[in-house]
């Protein structure tokens, strides 16, 4: 029986649409439909699909944004997360009531030019979450963040440097360091690489495995590129249309697809080889 | 066979005829503030007729500057072209007036670019601007350009045209933006085709329609050439006869896509084949990496442009810039490895150096 970390059952969010000229509810956007997972303790999950299908709204309501961001957003169902001292569901709680378990869930985004503030320097970005959620000195900030840094393949030397000073890759990587910052058991990274070139996308790849490596952490890998999701990913649910298609083993769904719309998606997916796409054209 | 002026050269034996396109020591540099970007510094180039010729390369490596030269569309200031010839069946693009570039422009060789979203203008119909770049190239009558315009959009599969004419840019879709766009890069039956990440913005179901949208066009059009520039090898295995790979603003290898994926000579595109990964086959464990990142475009090496982040640089690297030479049979490399008798100096993918220099 795997570990269980985080559970979610039933999850549906519905974004109200206003319009007319007293802005009244007009209508809603059920962007996730009832979806149920399991995120398992040291496992990564990846959330493939294409736009619109829901898979970035799954990752914000986890870390529970989607009421900050959205005014009147209706979230129900259920995302249990099991901490060391028991349970406690998510979906429900207010920004205050989250606050205890921020730390623990964290989240890397897509673009890393801007998800980092650039009128501070590394040190404040990485620091910040320590300066909130911990009691930690200001040395002992400098110390952790000098220590993150190593372990994101930067150096102590970058500290006092502004996110503009950094390549696409390294600010990536200052991300990911501050993710990394409160210790958190799960990550959750929406799109993390698809904005860096080739050779630096795998740099980051492999950086993340060794984190999760590490510290154990379990990802929630949301991406739209088949290829990426596949090499990382223990397991994999496939979103449409704010439903879970198919949900199972990496290498069963790649391999075994039952769902149509699994078929579909990978049947369209590109490959490197270039004697399979002549055989594929000519059949 | 080391002759460096004719390097990049179409395969003899293929499509009958010259090339299409000869791109010559093309060199576009930017001026700017904090130096001269060399954003493509000598690049030789041939496209041959009814080929679909790829051109790879991550951000920074001079892939699009080289497609905008070739239209003259580079910004000028900062940019310009120094030096070099792009001979389109035998004229110089760079030394046409204004005017006989223009009528170049749409006619001959037209461009489809990354961003469905920018590129139609959002207060113009999607007629108006079909039917724009007809009577802009041609003397024909109001209805004749609607009439074609409508044949375009149901060649490139928009239902219903005479309808959707009257509509704008945010009634349609990404991909059916991109449709529209390819429409009006072809609605004058251009030659060649030169299409910059087309798909980029697309998700994979919609990229897989417009790539096969874009190959069904060419085929449509006896001679037609696609020069596809993309970061995605994935995409390149998927469309291209050939490859040319760039980094740092020169091209790196040049080769027909089965020895570019089978055969990688040049110790960049091995890299690159090596980071991404594939929805089929046996999972790697882990991902081979280039290590460092793409030097900064003022501060190219002055030598090989891969020096900084080679696993096999040695002795002439930093200091010699190598010959492009052809080391097969249409199988261009430029790398102080070769010539090495037409096997691969660098070790197959997955194969940890094994060969090294001697």
């Amino acid at each position: 029986m795997p570990d269980i970390l985080l559970d979610v059952q039933n999850l549906v969010v519905k974004f109200p649409v206003f319009g007319g000229i007293l802005l009244r509810r007009v209508g809603d956007v059920e962007a996730v439909k009832g979806i149920s997972f399991q995120l398992h303790r040291g496992e990564t999950l990846g959330l493939v699909g294409e736009s619109g299908c829901g898979k970035t709204t799954v990752g914000r309501a986890i870390i529970n944004i989607l009421r900050a961001m959205s005014y009147r957003v209706e979230i129900s169902g259920s995302i249990l997360y099991h901490h060391a001292s028991g349970s406690v569901n998510l979906a429900p709680l207010t920004r205050k009531q989250m606050r205890p378990y921020r730390a623990d869930i964290q989240m890397v985004f897509q673009d890393p030019y801007s998800s980092l503030n650039p009128r501070k320097t590394v040190d404040q970005i990485v620091g910040e979450p320590l300066r909130i959620h911990t009691k930690m000195s200001r040395g002992e900030r400098a110390d952790r963040v000098r220590w993150l840094l190593e372990k994101v393949g930067l150096s102590s030397r970058h500290m006092n440097r502004y996110p503009h000073e950094f390549s696409g890759g390294q600010r990536q990587r200052i991300g990911i360091a501050r993710a990394l910052a409160t210790n958190p058991k799960i990550v959750i990274a929406d799109e993390p690489v698809s904005a860096l070139d080739v050779s630096i996308q795998a740099q980051v790849i492999n950086l993340m495995q060794d984190l999760q490596e590490e510290f154990g952490l379990s990802y929630i890998f949301i991406a739209h590129d088949l290829s990426v999701v596949r090499h990382i990913s223990n397991r994999i649910a496939v979103m449409s249309w704010g439903h879970i298609v198919e949900i199972g083993p990496a290498e069963k769904i790649y391999q075994h697809p039952e769902h149509p719309y699994s078929k579909t998606l990978l049947a369209a997916a590109p490959r490197p080889d270039p004697a399979f796409n002549r055989r594929r054209r000519t059949s | 066979m080391n002759d460096v002026v004719s390097a990049g050269k179409a395969p003899e034996g293929g499509p009958e005829g010259p090339p299409l396109l000869e791109i010559k020591g093309l060199r576009t540099f930017f001026y700017t503030e904090s130096g001269v970007a060399k954003a493509v510094d000598g690049v030789d180039l041939d496209i041959a007729q009814g080929e679909v010729l790829g051109l790879v390369g991550e951000s920074g490596s001079g892939k699009s500057v080289t497609a905008l030269s070739i239209l003259r569309l580079i910004p000028d200031p900062p940019g310009r072209i120094v030096e070099g010839e792009i001979l389109y069946r035998g004229r110089d693009l760079l030394k046409l007036s204004w005017e006989e570039i223009r009528r170049i422009r749409g006619n001959d060789i037209s461009m489809v670019f990354q961003e469905p979203m920018t590129s139609l203008n959002p207060v113009f119909t999607i007629g108006m601007q079909v039917m724009e770049v007809i009577q802009a190239h041609e003397n024909v009558s109001r209805q004749e350009a609607h009439r074609r315009a409508v044949d375009i959009l149901t060649e490139v599969g928009i239902p219903d045209p005479e309808q959707r004419m009257k509509q704008y840019p945010h009634h349609f879709s990404g991909g059916q933006r991109q449709r529209v766009m390819i429409a009006i890069a072809l609605v004058l039956n251009p030659s060649l085709l030169i299409a910059d990440e087309p798909t980029t913005a697309l998700d994979v179901t919609i990229q897989a329609q417009i790539l096969d949208l874009m190959l069904e066009m060419k085929e449509r059009r006896a001679g037609a050439s696609i020069l596809l520039i993309t970061h995605n090898l994935a995409v390149v295995a998927e469309t291209c006869d050939r490859v040319a790979v760039m980094y740092g603003g020169k091209i790196q290898e040049v080769a027909p896509i089965d020895a570019l994926f089978r055969t990688p000579f040049h110790p960049y595109t091995h890299g690159l084949l090596g980071s991404i990964p594939s929805v089929a086959g046996t999972k790697a464990k882990r991902l081979t990496v280039i290590p460092g990142s793409v030097p900064d475009i003022h501060q190219l090496p002055v030598g090989c442009k891969f020096v900084t982040r080679c696993p096999y640089a040695f002795e002439p690297c930093p200091d010699i810039e190598p010959p492009l030479i052809e080391e097969a049979r249409g199988h261009w490399v430029r790398c102080h490895l070769y010539p090495h008798g037409g096997r691969p100096a660098v070790p197959p993918p997955g194969e940890p150096d094994k060969v090294r220099p001697t």
